[in-house]
């Protein structure tokens, strides 16, 4: 049997002492697409951060393990080093480092943890080159510093553009579709199904089943309250469009989801 | 006590092969003693007002007199106008009081303590070889990427046999020669050109400036001396190495520059190296002059001793630095990277006299443990059509307090005048501070001074996300501290800039976490 990509296991989280995810369990095997949806303030951008390894999140129970690691074990940079990439919601400026800059320091970071060589200037132009393209992401773009003054759609574009460059196996996509109007969303998700692959797993977070028209999942899950309530294929997205949170009930102690 | 000076378009390698005192300090048998003897009767010529100092001794006595000061000018060898200069300076000191408006706190020098001259340690009686040497400090270069082969001499192990450096000082001596420059220690140009040194000398910083210049005109020890002819542009970058002689010259350094119509020069002060000096106090200054149409730019990369992480030891860096751009159309860039000194005062500054004239003030400070840094500049437009930038990027971390101090005045005269000031801060981890005291003083309608300021924190989600795209923290924290720092470094030279980012890094190090 195949090793699942990432096994999430009776998964508790903190931040600053108040407790956000309550139990959550999740299997995500390679080249599946999950989507989480849930309302505001139900734990979805939490479990990004704490997949992805941020501090100010405290695990009290539970496991994640990614590629048969234990990823709990890893610091952020090395979590995104072994493969796991989150697309922000609110991606961050970093003033005066220009995102070529930024970019090919991630790229190298990354090679070394591989133990690939790490590229020199020109073959990482010609990545750069070959990848922007994916996105339709304006080369210029990226001789700006890392995320001052773009749009918000760049923004977006951006996050999906340095996730085709560092080619993690796992994405998470926080909230990606927020603040896009429907062609950005249309580009950022071509971008994401060019990414889709057998080897590739991805997590969708969305409030919206609008994003899911166009990166369509194999899995929704409903996250409410720190626990995962409900779990179903693409079709549940379209019941939540229809009765909203307030009337989805939970699968009940048989399902495997809770 | 000749300080070593040269001439390099690659200051690491040059101050390397430059070491052995440059020749100066080994050229004749016993430097020491034949300055002695030389002296003895000089002495007796010119100070008959009883003076009791032992002239055989290297050092003068702690504390500070008229002796003191006939001391070291004897020493020196000085004509009669520069000893009046240095007791007029005197006399006025000891009517001045220390300054306390700047925002720092730490304990006074006690001037009856300190040693105002000191003649350089004998080679041989520093450490045999490097494993004499304090390994703390052997990491350290390693990290700034300084050559092995440079260890030890920065290290002040006696190495005399290792590097050749008569013939490196002696091919761009000449070179300078050839258009007419003069590049050499002020106590030097006293001698070879004192009509310069005559007519510049205390011109824009008076001795009555300010309590740490007067001192230093008092008994400044040496320092650099640069007169660049009419319409010569410098074919080289000129430095000083104050790490390799900084034990010989003493605390108060006084540098003067000067460029003639049409003259350009670019001039490099550094220490990327940390001293581990252990005199307290220095009290620098530097003078700059700019005829018509010429270009001054001098740049510094300060990293003397901080003391340690509980903020125990380290130096008193109260220096006054200024420039006159007194022709039309000159300008002088002052360009400084302070990332050491327990306690840091100065104010780089330019008076814009000239019509037209351009005066530019980059600075990046940084404060970590319990550093202080009271820092910024002085733009006086006094000419028409003057300008000024300042960008000034404070970093605070640790304990460190950093402040901006600027003063902008536009004279009644100066019709268009512009400034622009930006004034960014960046603090690391929550014990440190910035703060900002900028001075604008506007007295001429047609004029604008704009004044920008920031204050950011190097933010946890800053880092996360540079964490999150495999980017280690430290890694992550050099490249947001750089980005910062940008429009500062990318002002300097080029070397110098590679060495001021090494710099920042070592400096940073475990800063935050």
């Amino acid at each position: 049997m195949t090793t699942p990509l990432l096994e999430i296991t009776n998964l508790h989280a903190n931040i600053e002492g108040k407790e956000i995810l309550k139990g959550v369990n999740l299997t995500v095997m390679p080249g599946e697409v999950h989507s989480i949806m849930g309302p505001n303030g139900s734990g979805k951008s939490t479990l990004a951060s704490v997949i992805a390894g941020h501090e100010a999140y405290e695990v009290t129970d539970g496991s994640i393990r990614f590629n048969g690691i234990d990823l709990l074990e890893l610091e952020a940079d090395q979590r995104a080093c072994a493969g796991v990439f989150l697309a922000f919601q609110y991606p961050v400026e970093i003033p005066g480092v220009s995102t070529k800059f930024f970019l090919k320091a991630a790229v190298n970071a990354i090679r070394k943890y591989r133990g690939e060589e790490e590229l020199d200037a020109m073959d990482f132009l010609d990545m750069v080159e070959e990848k922007a393209e994916s996105v339709s992401l304006s080369i210029d773009l990226l001789d700006r510093n890392v995320n001052e003054g773009f749009s918000g759609g760049e923004k977006k574009r951006a996050e999906v553009f340095q996730m085709a460059m560092l080619d993690p196996l796992l994405g998470v996509l926080d909230e990606t579709d927020s603040g896009l109007d429907i062609d950005a969303l249309k580009i950022v998700a071509e971008g994401v199904n060019k990414l889709r692959s057998k080897k590739r797993g991805f997590i969708v977070i969305t409030h919206y089943q609008r994003l899911l028209d166009f990166i369509v999942p194999d899995f929704v899950h409903v996250l409410k309250d720190g626990v995962i309530v409900k779990s179903g294929d693409k079709s549940l997205a379209l019941e939540l469009e229809e009765k909203g949170y307030a009337g989805i009930e939970s699968c009940g102690s048989a399902c495997s989801c809770s | 006590m000749n300080k070593q000076i040269n001439t390099t378009n690659d200051p690491k390698k040059e101050a390397a092969e430059a070491l052995p005192g440059g020749g100066m300090l080994l050229s004749s048998s016993n430097p020491v003693e034949e300055d002695t003897a030389l002296l003895k009767e000089t002495f007796k010529e010119k100070y008959k007002w009883g003076f009791v100092t032992d002239i055989e001794a290297d050092s003068a006595p702690p504390g500070l007199d008229e002796s003191t000061i006939a001391f070291i000018s004897a020493k020196k060898d000085e004509p009669e106008w520069l000893l009046e200069w240095r007791l007029n300076a005197y006399r006025h000191w000891l009517t001045m009081e220390e300054p306390d408006w700047a925002h720092l706190k730490y304990n006074k020098p006690n001037y009856d303590e300190i040693i105002f001259y000191s003649a350089p340690k004998s080679l041989a009686d520093g450490p045999k070889s490097l494993d004499e040497v304090d390994p703390e400090l052997l990491e350290t270069y390693k990290k700034l990427g300084i050559p092995l082969a440079e260890h030890a001499a920065l290290a002040g192990v006696a190495v005399d046999a290792v590097f050749d450096s008569v013939s490196v000082g002696t091919t761009f001596k000449d070179k300078l020669e050839e258009v007419g420059i003069i590049f050499c220690p002020i106590s030097e140009a006293v001698h070879s050109h004192p009509e310069l040194v005559k007519k510049y000398l205390g011109t824009i910083v008076p001795y009555s400036d300010n309590y740490y210049a007067t001192l230093n005109s008092a008994v400044f020890t040496d320092g650099s001396f640069v007169y660049i002819p009419k319409g010569v542009k410098c074919p080289m970058d000129l430095s000083t190495y104050f790490r390799i002689n900084a034990k010989s010259s003493g605390q108060f350094e006084r540098t003067l520059i000067i460029a003639e119509e049409g003259a350009s020069v670019s001039y490099l002060e550094g220490c990327t190296a940390p001293m581990r000096d252990e005199n307290q106090l220095h009290a620098a200054v530097v003078e700059l002059i700019a005829l018509d149409d010429a270009d001054i730019k001098y740049s510094t990369v300060q990293n003397w001793y901080p003391g340690d992480e509980n903020g125990v030891g380290g130096i008193y860096n109260f220096v006054t630095k200024r420039g006159k751009c007194q022709g039309d159309r000159s300008r002088i860039t002052w360009t400084q990277v302070e990332t050491g000194s327990a306690v840091t005062w100065k104010y780089p500054s330019c008076i814009l006299l000239g019509d037209d004239s351009v005066g530019e003030f980059y600075s990046v400070a940084l404060t970590n443990n319990y550093q202080q840094a009271d820092t910024g500049t002085k733009m006086i437009h006094i000419g028409k059509n003057t300008r000024s930038t300042i960008i000034s990027k404070g970093i605070s971390a640790g304990q460190g307090q950093n402040i901006y101090r600027g003063l902008v005045r536009i004279q009644k005269g100066a019709e268009n005048a512009r400034n622009y000031t930006q004034c960014d801060s960046m603090l690391m981890g929550d014990r440190c501070g910035a703060h900002t005291f900028p001075y604008i003083e506007v007295k001429n309608k047609t004029a604008k001074a704009e004044h920008e300021a920031s204050t950011s924190k190097i933010g946890e989600d800053q880092l996360f996300y540079c964490n999150q795209r495999g980017i280690s923290t430290e890694d992550a924290i050099n490249m947001i501290v750089n980005g910062f720092c940008k429009e500062v470094f990318r002002e300097l030279p080029m070397e110098f800039a590679v060495e001021a980012r090494r710099l920042l890094e070592v400096s940073l190090e475990s800063s935050v976490g």
